[in-house]
């Protein structure tokens, strides 16, 4: 599609060129991070953060595919959203994001066998994870590439991070250790199994909630 | 064309599914090598891990060279027919019909000491579990163990790859007064030289390790006792 009948369509979003990192772009990826966060937040992405965080190490890696594999079906999506038809147009994230997840789980299959391995099947869930197909539909079927790619990496970063905090609380109680090595049992502490078992992760994450709310007045609802 | 047209969405799946087909399948014929190194030495390292060489997966191959002195492949009866054990796929082998099937066998040699490595496998709760058994030079005591699933659940049947599940194996043995007599998965208060206890709350996972392990061992024994003679 040319770039006329773009304009002809969307007036309102054609503007004189921003610099790549304008105040504008820089919220794109800081909102994620607190206002808007997509796990304590919007609640999108809880099963994941319930599976992988009894540990840090597939937590570091799961935030990481997903910062990936968000990044570039954000990027992917809204190169072609001229293009796509409306009727199948969420089949056609669901194939872009299948796609991205296929790719990501062959790679790390190839040369990180090992967290591959501990990872095994929420690698392929990452298709399943809400906030990805979420962004697709919210930000980059309306925006321009470069600006989606930043909402991704935002919203992925945002993702990883609570994984990563979630789990740090877990390992260090649940098992005494972080990323596997001795951090509290060396002073005699019994680990807390309570810690390992899934609904520990809703608790912490509902801490997490709450420590943000206290924080950030503005996000707790008035009704 | 208007992009919401019948004939635009047809051909755009068509399109988008062409393109995405062809990438993703390019992409997995060009990792294949790579990931099928890691597999292969994987093997390694788990059998070296029976015999308790505990090497990193970049160190398998040098290892397993070392410590890994003949490879036999056995048919049913029992007898040699091979000697390229390791691969022998026990996955293909297990659906064929008894009459071919054929089986690995590593010997060992590690501290001047001889040990034989049969590799087990057998049914899980969610999928496949397999290991690899070493006995001593006596072809009775068990001298490690090691598991691996696909697909078992974390904290309850993946347990099987924990060093206290493996452990409780060593010094185990599998005959008694010259006759077979299998290691079995027990249910609590395992003892004797045969039992093995389960894991709480892991049934299904316990039974299928002992159905593995007992059915295992059958097809080396008439090796075994040639060998013994």
């Amino acid at each position: 599609m040319s770039e006329a009948a773009e304009e002809l369509k969307a007036p309102a979003i054609k503007e004189k060129s921003e610099p790549l990192f304008s105040k504008k772009n820089r919220k794109l990826l800081s909102d994620p991070m607190d206002d808007n966060n997509p796990v304590t937040v919007q609640v999108l992405g809880i099963c994941s953060a319930l599976a992988i965080t009894v540990q840090l190490e597939p937590s570091v890696v799961m935030g990481v595919s997903v910062i990936v594999v968000c990044a570039f079906s954000n990027l992917l999506i809204s190169l072609i959203r001229n293009l796509i038809p409306d009727r199948i147009r969420i089949i056609v994230q669901l194939v872009v994001v299948a796609f991205l997840v296929i790719l990501v789980d062959q790679i790390l299959k190839a040369f990180v066998y090992d967290v591959s391995k501990q990872l095994s099947v929420f690698v392929g869930l990452i298709i399943t994870n809400c906030i990805i197909m979420g962004r697709l539909e919210a930000f980059a079927l309306q925006n321009k590439p470069w600006p989606a790619l930043l909402d991704g990496i935002g919203n992925g970063a945002a993702y990883g991070a609570v994984l990563v905090l979630v789990a740090f609380f877990r390992e260090l109680l649940g098992s005494g250790k972080l990323f596997g090595a001795d951090m509290l049992l060396w002073l005699g502490y019994e680990p807390n199994g309570m810690m390992i078992l899934p609904p520990m992760a809703l608790i912490v994450v509902g801490l997490i909630i709450w420590a943000q709310r206290a924080r950030n007045t503005k996000l707790i609802e008035t009704h | 064309m208007d992009k919401n047209s019948n004939k635009a969405t047809f051909i755009f799946a068509t399109i988008m599914v062409i393109i995405v087909g062809t990438v993703l399948a390019f992409t997995a014929e060009i990792l294949k090598p790579f990931q099928a190194e890691n597999v292969r030495r994987e093997k390694m390292q788990n059998i070296l891990m029976a015999v308790k060489v505990d090497t990193t997966r970049d160190g398998a191959e040098g290892l397993f060279n070392e410590y890994i002195k003949e490879q036999v492949v056995l048919n049913s009866k029992g007898e040699k027919i091979g000697d390229d054990a390791f691969n022998i796929k026990l996955k293909t082998e297990l659906k064929k019909d008894i009459t071919e099937q054929q089986f690995p066998l590593y010997l060992c040699e590690k501290d001047g000491e001889q040990y034989y490595i049969v590799e087990v496998r057998g049914k899980g709760l969610w999928g496949p579990v397999w290991g690899y058994i070493a006995l001593e030079d006596d072809m009775n005591t068990v001298f490690g163990a090691t598991f691996d699933h696909k697909g078992e659940t974390p904290g309850l049947g993946a347990e099987i790859t924990t060093d206290a599940f493996q452990n409780a194996f060593i010094g185990k043995k599998i005959m008694e007064g010259g006759e077979y007599s299998a290691i079995v998965v027990v249910k609590g208060n395992a003892s004797g030289d045969h039992q093995v206890d389960a894991l709480s709350g892991a049934t299904i996972t316990s039974v299928g390790v002992s159905n593995m392990i007992g059915l295992a061992f059958i097809n080396y024994l008439p090796y075994f006792k040639e060998l013994k003679k």
